[in-house]
C-alpha cells in the first residue's frame, strides 16, 4: 500500500483527475480534526490507563491500621500492633508513623504550621503488604480481640471506585476513537463519493479507452489517502503541542505521553492514512458501480 | 469482427432498431449513414459496448457481450479505437497527454508507445500543438488528436462518429485519408457521418461500404449512394 502511495511514477495518473474541489479541503481539515482529537483523547487514554496502573501498584501493597485508644491503654494497644503485624502472613513490614509524617497528611487541611499538639490524633500504622495480603477477616478479629481501638484499612473502599473510574475512562476513550476512526472513515467516504461523482465526465473518458475500475479506483485512493495523512500529520503535531503545554504535575489531569506513549502521535497519521485507504476503496467501488 | 443478431433497440415508445442484423467481416470500411437521428450514433454505442439491445445479440471480435463484467468490457473496449464527435477529452491534459490516455489507463510502459504517439501526431498533424490543452485546438484538431488517441494502442476496430462533423471540406478529406491509411493497414473502420460527399471520396481511396440506416432497420450497399 505505502510503495504504491509513494511511487512517483504515477503522477502522470496523478494529473488525470484535476486536484481541485472542496472534496480537497474537506478532506485535510477532517482528517487534521479527527487527528488533533486522537491524539488528545489518546492522551487521556494513556493518562487514565497510567493513573489506574500507578493506584493499582502504589497502593495495592500498602495498608493502615489506624489506632484510637485511651491514654492509659494506648502503648499497649501500639505493642499489640505491631506484634499482630509481625505475625500475620502476608506482612512483612509494619511502622508506625511519625508525628511529622502525620503533620505532612495533615497539611493540606491545617497547613504547615498547625499545632497538632493539642489534638487527640489516631496514630497511624503503615502496613507493607506481600502476595494477595493478610486474611483481613482474621486480621480484624485478631485486632478487635488484642487492641480494640486498632481499625484495619485496606484502602479498598476508595481506592478500587478510582481504578474502576480510571479504567471506565481509558475504556470511553477507547470506544472515543473508535467512533473518531468512524467518523473520519465515512467523511472521507463521502469525500470521495463526492469527487467521483464530480470527475464523472473523466471517468467516462477513461471508461471508454479500456481504463478498468481498479485503475479509476486507485487514483482516487491514493490521492485521499495522501491528503488524509497530510492532514493527520497537522492534526497530530497541534494536538502534541496541545499535550505536551498541558500542566503537568503527575496528578489525574497529567495528559503528557510517557516511554513508548509518544509513539501515538506518529501512529494516528498512520492508522488515518489506513482507514482513508479502506473508506476510499470501498466509496470508489460502489460509486463506480452505480456509475457503470 | 462486428456482428448483431436480431438486435432491437427502443427508446421510450420509439423502436430504433428492430430485429437488425449485420455482419462486419475484420478489415472491412463502412460508413453508417443516414439522416440525424437516425441511429447512427447508437449503432456505433452498441459497437463499443456503451449501450446494450433491448433484445437480440451484439458480438465483437467472436464472443458474446451480453453477459460481459465491467472489466470484461475494459479489456474489449482497449481493442477499439472510439472517435466522438464531441472528442470527449480530458480538458486538463495536454494533447499529448490525451493522446497517451490509452496507455496510461491500461498500464502499458509509456517508454513503449512514447515514440508511436509523436510519430501519430506528425501524422495527424499536430506535432506543434502537443503540449497545448484541447480546449486551445480547433475542432479539426480536435478531431484529429481524437483519431490519434484512438489509435495510439493500434486498436483492431476504429469506430469513428462524425469525425468531420465540425471541420472544413479540406479538413474532412485529411481526416478521410487517415481513415484510409488505417483502413489499409489491415483495421476494422465504421465511420458514422450524414456527409455523402465525403463517402463518395472515400470510395476513390478504399473499398468501403454503407450501412444506410432506414426505417427501424440497416441497409447495406456496395457502390451506389
Amino acid at each position: 500500500m505505502i510503495g504504491g502511495l509513494l511511487d512517483r511514477s504515477d503522477s502522470r495518473v496523478e494529473r488525470i483527475v484535476p486536484p481541485s474541489g472542496f472534496t480537497a479541503s474537506l478532506t485535510v481539515l477532517s482528517a487534521a480534526a479527527m487527528a488533533f482529537l486522537a491524539v488528545f483523547i489518546g492522551a487521556i487514554s494513556m493518562s487514565a490507563s497510567r493513573v489506574a496502573d500507578d493506584w493499582g501498584a502504589a497502593l495495592g501493597d500498602k495498608a493502615t491500621i489506624r489506632l484510637s485508644a485511651p491514654a492509659e491503654t494506648l502503648q499497649d494497644q501500639i505493642d499489640a500492633v505491631m506484634t499482630i503485624a509481625a505475625q500475620t502472613p502476608g506482612v512483612v513490614g509494619a511502622r508506625q508513623l511519625t508525628e511529622d509524617e502525620q503533620r505532612a497528611l495533615l497539611a493540606p487541611w491545617f497547613g504547615t504550621d498547625a499545632a497538632l499538639e493539642g489534638l487527640r490524633l489516631p496514630v497511624l500504622f503503615d502496613l507493607t503488604l506481600e502476595g494477595d495480603g493478610p486474611d483481613i477477616e482474621g486480621l480484624r478479629r485478631r485486632l478487635q480481640g488484642e487492641a480494640p481501638g486498632a481499625v484495619y484499612d485496606d484502602h479498598a473502599r476508595w481506592r478500587l471506585p478510582m481504578v474502576r473510574a480510571a479504567d471506565r475512562m481509558s475504556s470511553v476513550a477507547g470506544v472515543s476513537l473508535v467512533l473518531i476512526a468512524a467518523i473520519g472513515a465515512a467523511m472521507v467516504a463521502l469525500a470521495a463519493s463526492a469527487s467521483l461523482s464530480a470527475n464523472r465526465q473523466i471517468i467516462g473518458v477513461l471508461r471508454l479507452v479500456g481504463a478498468k475500475d481498479v485503475f479509476i479506483t486507485r487514483i482516487f485512493v491514493r490521492r485521499f489517502t495522501l491528503r488524509t495523512i497530510g492532514g493527520a500529520v497537522t492534526g497530530s503535531i497541534a494536538g502534541m503541542i496541545v499535550v505536551v503545554l498541558m500542566p503537568g504535575g503527575g496528578g489525574f489531569i497529567d495528559l503528557r505521553f510517557a516511554g513508548a506513549g509518544w509513539l501515538w502521535p506518529a501512529l494516528v497519521p498512520l492508522a488515518g492514512g489506513g482507514i482513508s485507504y479502506m473508506a476510499t476503496r470501498y466509496a470508489a467501488f460502489r460509486r463506480l458501480k452505480e456509475l457503470s | 469482427m462486428v456482428e448483431f443478431d436480431s438486435v432491437s433497440v427502443r427508446f421510450g415508445d420509439r423502436a430504433l432498431f428492430d430485429g437488425v442484423s449485420l455482419s462486419l467481416p475484420a478489415g472491412s470500411f463502412h460508413f453508417v449513414t443516414g439522416p440525424s437521428g437516425a441511429g447512427k450514433t447508437t449503432l456505433l454505442k452498441l459497437c463499443y459496448l456503451e449501450m446494450a439491445p433491448e433484445a437480440g445479440e451484439v458480438q465483437l471480435f467472436g464472443k458474446e457481450t451480453e453477459r460481459l463484467g465491467r472489466d470484461e468490457v475494459a479489456d474489449m473496449r482497449r481493442k477499439i479505437g472510439v472517435v466522438h464527435q464531441d472528442c470527449r477529452f480530458v480538458d486538463h491534459l495536454s494533447v499529448s497527454e490525451n493522446v497517451l490516455l490509452p496507455a496510461t489507463a491500461t498500464g502499458v510502459d509509456i517508454r513503449d508507445v512514447d515514440d508511436n504517439m509523436s510519430q501519430l501526431l506528425a501524422w495527424v498533424g499536430l506535432s506543434r500543438h502537443r503540449d497545448r490543452r484541447p480546449p486551445e485546438l480547433s475542432g479539426g484538431e480536435k478531431q484529429r488528436a481524437a483519431l490519434a488517441r484512438a489509435v495510439i494502442l493500434s486498436p483492431d476496430l476504429i469506430l469513428a462518429d462524425e469525425p468531420t462533423g465540425n471541420v472544413d471540406w479540406e479538413m474532412s478529406l485529411k481526416i478521410l485519408d487517415l481513415l484510409v491509411e488505417l483502413n489499409k493497414s489491415g483495421k476494422t473502420v465504421i465511420c458514422a457521418t450524414h456527409d455523402l460527399s465525403l463517402i463518395r471520396q472515400a470510395k476513390t481511396r478504399a473499398p468501403a461500404r454503407v450501412l444506410r440506416i432506414r426505417e427501424r432497420g440497416i441497409e447495406l450497399s456496395g457502390a451506389d449512394l
